[in-house]
């Protein structure tokens, strides 16, 4: 279903999960994302291992519950990213 | 500050009109719970969110069409039914802030819990079919 406002790419307005080629993941509220990168409202940010939990294990708890808004807004480069989908395709195990 | 009432007030009719209990107070939601405690319930977290409008209230209604579903239903609305909402979320405590979202309970437990992010992008048939999935929960 879209949006409002085409110019902000496919995903906008809808919770996503960026995976990035380092340790960090990332669930955020997609405002735009361009060939430069994604921009997050109500994001939050997890690396591999961090509180005991591998980011699958983040992830899965974010598929079922949500995602907790950390940071307000943040700007994801293209070049640290790997991969961008949308948490509801998410497949809970 | 809550939305202005009567911008919100069709929003909220898109289910009340269709037998869903409106609970606009903590009180309320807690009747609501203790009088549905010996059955299934369900209380919808409503918002002026665009996926509210387009996929999550037509896919509530539409899975609410089958014979496997709640009990009764009940809703809240975010950002202006302040208290009842703060209530409803405090019994799922491990739940982000998420709207609009849906609760679900079982003999006053809650036992399903349907976050925003589902609803997003999405078409009211593909809410009915994930919500009458956690149907089977009840």
């Amino acid at each position: 279903m879209g949006t409002f406002h085409s110019d902000k790419g496919a995903l906008h307005g809808m919770t996503v999960v960026v995976k990035t080629t380092g340790k960090a993941v990332y669930i955020g509220r997609c405002d735009t994302q361009t060939p430069d990168g994604i921009f997050l409202n109500d994001a939050d940010k997890h690396e591999e291992g961090q509180d005991g939990k591998s980011n699958a294990e983040y992830l899965q708890t974010a598929a079922q519950w949500g995602h907790w808004p950390r940071i307000k807004y943040i700007s994801i480069p293209a070049r640290e990213i790997s991969e961008v989908t949308r948490l509801a395709d998410l497949k809970q195990s | 500050m809550p939305y202005p009432e009567e911008m919100v007030a069709p929003m909220r009719a898109e289910l009340t009109d269709n037998g869903v209990e409106e609970l606009r107070t903590a009180d309320a939601v807690k009747q609501f719970l203790e009088r549905n405690k010996d059955k299934s319930a369900m209380i919808v977290l409503n918002s002026v969110c665009g996926c509210a409008a387009g996929a999550a209230r037509p896919g509530i209604l539409l899975s609410l069409e089958g014979d496997k579903k709640p009990a009764a239903v009940g809703t809240v609305f975010a950002g202006n039914d302040t208290d009842a909402v703060a209530y409803v979320r405090s019994l799922v405590p491990q739940a982000p802030p998420s709207s609009p979202s849906v609760y679900m309970f079982k003999q006053g437990k809650p036992v399903a819990y349907v976050p925003r992010h589902v609803f997003e992008g999405g078409y009211p048939e593909s809410v009915a079919e994930h919500l009458r999935n956690e149907y089977a929960k009840l």
